[in-house]
């Protein structure tokens, strides 16, 4: 059934809620020129029931993780707590506006110093950043940040970037946005960067090197240290791309392979609401040498002398325990700038910081592990099976896995297909047809959340599709049945932009 | 581990279906030396002790229902109808992800669709696209926008000094790697005739703000000449706007503006301490593929049915790579989602209603406040909601006694930004301002007037 | 798979056509390069006068998921441009070798003798096919 759109539904005369009667006089209105014609506010007009029908009808013809599996490869689509929403909507949080002065938002800040604190002892990072809205975001200040830095060294012949073919589109991106150039770099049989052509690259233009790892094969990459030791060698920074922190938080410290500069998505690891494409957060941490760059402002601590002691003993967690300092905003000596108004997305910080409270230590490193071990099950039953390929399918995958909609008996089946007739299943589709160097790629997420209940049923549920795909194969190429809506026409939604309708 | 659903026998069980026997062996490709690091954080809380370690720290803030705030530069405390936290609260809403699959995903298109519509409605724009991260990316994505959409490369961009200040710190932090030439803002008197004559040949765009960020209402008469006059050089019109004002005043989109973005904050999201907040962009469609970000298009399905689909993505990153002109992925979908419910459940009476009502309000305090001996309002023209208040005493003098003896915030500090003005307040006052605050504002104000003149005395 | 050849055309390694017409350098894509990118929804058109350089860049091809440099067959200045494609970019997949996209005075009409006749462009396209591209 399609839904009616707002305009469509809007009816003369008819309104929402009703604000107070104005309690001041009325004061005369700037010229007519300044004016919009009362009649000429293009808005539906709709009673509170009618708004509430169409966006709860509307809410019900999405696929989401509280509904179904999502295992949307790269997106880390695991389930997102309740307590957090709970929390994040606290009036004490939602009703402070960003410009009060720090005396007033102490508690605020508190939330914003710990995740600082918390996220550079996961990562083994020497500081924070919090401001960037997204992880492309992040992305973007921490290039910003690497090319800052050879500049305030004065080597200004650093202008290339090295971006391995397995990257995400925003490494590219990015590298172009901040005013630098992109050399691509080939991966090795096995998945890994190519040292040889690592090594090739390498020069004194070279500004740095982005790096997923694990990649977006779902691989580790097997030789980080040299990877990290050859860039350094050679006067270059690392950038670590974060999107894929679930599979090794609190398995290792991206600092300590050799990570200079990584963005963290805290609505993947750290399992913040997706909001449908967003809010996410994008914090960046940096080593050292890098801290003098961040965008500001930051909170620091102006502390007793106790509460110095405690941290200088590497007593990180005792900012939460004693109440011996005040906190405040400062800017960093080299900013690279603000990258956004105010502070960062802090609605979204609080959840990640109650998130990373209610685990600990402990609770971080069983993430990682189950994350690994419910990907690396799903994988194992494809396999078992046979119908699928997987790419890299002698390696251990990571928390992700890449399998292939290329199936013996079925030519003219696609990934899109597959994808289109797991709808059917009740299933959200995995990523398809990245990364770009896998052919017909189906990219498998499954996250630690989920039950092998779950997996087996999903599992059964792709075997069951390569049987179709072989007998027939019109009930995938028509897929979904089941739906919203049949296969939608995109070329037609390209050719005939229709952007907005009133 | 307190969202993971398998239990020890099930994990043994898929460890058996792998073919290893613990799940440290699944790590071997982390090098050895490297693995299990001592990570220091606190000890995992349960559920309880979290929401009471949560709201003991909301409640060490002073949030503003315990005062009364005359507050905004940018972030606005508006009605937010019951509505839009209960519907933008649906989990099928929140937990989804970005609708790359529109056949399931139709929920979030259709309210990203109606969300543009609104949006270039209330513009008077022709095209709005599903959202960037804040008022001052939106910015900062105009500029780039308009640096590829003008003829041949041009490198200069003309901000007017009363856009928001953080907007312009944006500007600068996105396009420092572009070799731009970026003027206009360090003269802070600059009028449109000033910034005019900055816009040369070279100029991709001048970018305004209507009302600016001290609340003045520009005529539209003069923004028509200023774009005309910005065409005639081949370059572009950005216009930043607070959409609430548009319920009242002319939409940019009928003086000319190439461009028309903002903090969408106003339109039924909280304050929540800077974020998460809404970028609105709108454009004219002859820019629509020079543009970033993602946007969502009708279409029809096998059987000819509506529906919806994000287009135009031959312009994202994750096709363009390293030839797009943006990497936005990620957006504020939940956030327009939260400005269509709130566009669609004010609608055409609530939203002309809300706007007249911080007009005439922000009237009202600006008159008790000129009546106060040694206060003078600053704007020379119309202004919204927002005015400038010149003060007798420093304003962070001004600010303590109001908070301390008052429980007044009476606005923002202006001074650092805006040092030529003098001692001045910005202040806000919206449909949320009730009379008793504004009589108490100026009483409060006149105190302080008469400490200064005792002071002088 | 098999595909359409114009034996009147030159092409480029980069899957462009071009024929001369009147004096006038004609450009195209071919329809391999058609059916690698599936449904055209969009093409950017040069602007008349601009110069261009064998082997550079000159526009912008898009489908639905994919956007596609296309090549300068030829050098020198465009004259005209097919302003059809304006409104119906899938002529470049109908009719490939009629829907032309630029008409190019060329500099250097000698540069069209290194470019392939039909039949090495059909031998160079199978042997691309071949190689997994």
């Amino acid at each position: 059934m399609t839904e009616p759109t707002v305009y469509q539904l809007s009816s003369p005369g008819r309104h929402g809620p009703t604000l107070p009667a104005l309690d001041v006089p009325l004061a005369p209105l700037p010229d007519a020129q300044f004016l919009r014609a009362a009649d000429a506010l293009p808005l539906p007009e709709l009673s509170e029931l009618d708004v509430v029908r169409h966006f709860v009808r509307l809410s019900q013809k999405n696929m989401s993780i509280d509904t179904t599996f999502y295992p949307l490869g790269s997106c880390t689509m695991k389930y997102n707590p309740k307590i957090n929403e709970k929390v994040a909507g606290l009036s004490g949080f939602t009703n402070l506006h960003p410009l009060q002065d720090a005396d007033m938002t102490q508690g605020a800040m508190q939330v914003l110093l710990e995740l600082q604190v918390y996220l550079a002892e996961i990562s083994g990072f020497a500081a924070i950043t919090l401001q960037p809205a997204a992880g492309a975001q992040g992305e973007l200040t921490g290039v910003l940040i690497m090319r800052a830095y050879h500049l305030d060294r004065g080597d200004v012949k650093r202008t290339k970037i090295l971006v391995p073919d397995s990257a995400h589109g925003t490494n590219p991106a990015t590298t172009t946005m901040a005013g630098l150039q992109v050399v691509e770099l080939p991966s090795d049989s096995r998945g890994n960067v190519d040292l040889v052509a690592l090594k090739t690259a390498l020069d004194d233009t070279v500004a740095g090197l982005m790096l997923t790892n694990p990649n977006t094969l779902g691989l580790f990459e097997e030789h980080v240290l040299d990877v990290t030791r050859l860039v350094h060698e050679a006067g270059g920074l690392v950038y670590g791309d974060g999107a894929n922190l679930n599979a090794i938080i609190g398995i290792a410290k991206p600092a300590e392979l050799g990570i200079d500069v990584m963005h963290f998505n805290l609505h993947k690891t750290f399992s913040t609401p997706h909001g449908g494409g967003g809010p996410g957060a994008g914090p960046v941490g940096v080593v050292e040498k890098l801290a003098p760059f961040l965008p500001g402002p930051l909170v620091t601590v102006e502390m007793d002398e106790e509460m110095a002691g405690l941290l200088a003993a590497g007593h990180e967690h005792a900012l939460h325990e004693h109440d011996h300092y005040r906190l405040a905003w400062y800017t960093p000596s080299k900013s690279i700038g603000r990258v956004r108004s105010y502070w960062g997305q802090f609605g979204v910080l609080v959840r990640a910081y109650t998130y990373i409270r209610m685990h600990g230590a402990e609770g971080l490193r069983r993430i990682a592990e189950n994350a690994v071990l419910n990907a690396n099950y799903i994988k194992a039953r494809l396999l078992a099976e046979g119908s699928y390929p997987v790419a890299f399918a002698g390696r251990t995958c990571m928390h992700e896995f890449v399998a292939q909609g290329i199936l013996a008996g079925a030519p003219d089946i696609h990934t899109m297909d597959i994808a289109k007739r797991l709808m059917d299943y009740g299933y959200h589709p995995p990523t398809v047809y990245f990364p770009l160097i896998v052919k017909e790629a189906l990219m498998i997420e499954p996250t630690e959340t989920e039950s092998k209940a779950t997996l087996d049923a999903f599992a059964d549920a792709l075997i069951q599709i390569a049987q179709e795909a072989r007998e027939q194969p019109a009930l995938l190429k028509e897929a979904p049945h089941a739906a919203e809506t049949k296969r939608l026409d995109e070329v037609r939604a390209a050719r005939e932009l229709i952007l907005c309708r009133c | 581990m307190p969202f993971i659903a398998n239990t020890d026998a099930e994990r043994a069980d898929m460890l058996a279906a792998i073919g290893v026997s613990q799940i440290g062996d699944l790590f071997h490709d982390v090098p050895e030396g490297y693995r299990y690091p001592t990570l220091d954080l606190p000890e995992a809380l349960s559920e309880l002790e979290a929401l009471r370690e949560l709201g003991a720290l909301a409640a060490e803030n002073e949030n503003l229902d315990e005062v009364s705030s005359f507050l905004g530069a940018g972030a606005y405390r508006h009605f937010i109808p019951s509505v839009v936290d209960f519907l933008a609260g649906r989990s099928e809403f929140y937990t989804a992800y970005t609708p790359y699959q529109p056949e399931v995903s139709q929920g979030t298109l259709q309210a990203i669709f109606e969300y543009q519509s609104m949006i270039a409605a209330l513009t008077g724009m022709e095209a709005a696209n599903a959202s960037h991260y804040d008022g001052a990316t939106a910015t900062a994505e105009a500029v780039i926008m308009a640096l590829n959409a003008v003829k041949g490369k041009r490198s200069r961009v003309v901000l007017s000094p009363t856009l928001h200040p953080m907007f312009r710190e944006v500007v600068r932090t996105y396009t420092q790697g572009m070799g731009l030439d970026i003027v206009g803002d360090h003269e802070k008197d600059a009028d449109f005739h000033a910034l005019l004559a900055l816009c040369d040949a070279n100029t991709a765009c001048v970018v305004v703000q209507n009302p600016d960020f001290l609340g003045t209402i520009h005529s539209p008469s003069e923004l028509q000449d200023l774009a005309d006059a910005v065409h005639a050089r081949g370059a572009l019109l950005a216009v930043a706007v607070d959409p609430i004002s548009l319920g009242l005043l002319t939409p940019p989109g009928q003086y000319g503006a190439d461009i028309v973005m903002g903090e969408g904050q106003a339109l039924g999201i909280p304050l929540s301490f800077g974020g998460p907040y809404l970028g609105f962009f709108a454009m004219r469609e002859s820019n629509l593929r020079k543009s970033a970000g993602r946007i969502a298009g009708e279409t029809v399905d096998a059987d000819g049915q509506r529906g919806y689909v994000l287009t135009l993505s031959t312009r994202e990153q994750h096709i363009k790579r390293s030839r797009a002109t943006s990497n936005i992925c990620s957006n504020q979908a939940l956030m327009a989602l939260r400005a269509a419910i709130y566009l669609a459940v004010m609608g055409k009476k609530g939203l002309r209603s809300v706007a007249e009502q911080c007009y005439h309000k922000a009237q009202y305090a600006a008159t008790r406040i000129s009546m106060i001996p040694g206060y003078q309002i600053v704007n020379r023209g119309p202004f919204f909601k927002e005015f400038v208040v010149r003060c007798p005493l420093p304003v962070d003098e001004t600010k303590d006694h109001l908070l301390v003896q008052w429980g007044i915030l009476p606005g923002y500090d202006l001074t650092t930004e805006y040092p030529d003005l003098g001692q001045c307040l910005l202040v806000c006052v919206t449909e949320m301002t009730t009379r008793e605050e504004i009589d108490a504002l100026a009483e409060a104000l006149a105190e302080v007037a008469d400490l200064a003149a005792e002071e002088t005395e | 798979m098999s595909y359409q050849y114009d034996p009147n055309a030159r092409y480029a390694k980069t899957h462009d056509w071009v024929r001369m017409e009147e004096g006038l350098a004609v450009c195209g894509i071919s329809d391999y390069a058609q059916h690698a990118l599936s449904d055209v929804v969009y093409i950017e058109l040069p602007e008349i006068g601009a110069e261009l350089i064998q082997g550079e860049v000159y526009t912008t091809v898009e489908s639905v998921k994919a956007a596609e440099e296309v090549y300068a067959p030829v050098s020198g200045k465009v004259v005209d441009v097919n302003p059809d494609l304006a409104d119906t970019p899938e002529q470049l997949n109908s009719e490939p070798y009629a829907a032309w996209i630029i008409k190019v005075a060329p500099s250097n009409p000698e540069e069209l003798d290194a470019l392939m006749l039909a039949d090495a462009y059909e031998a160079f396209v199978q042997a691309e096919e071949a190689g997994g591209h």
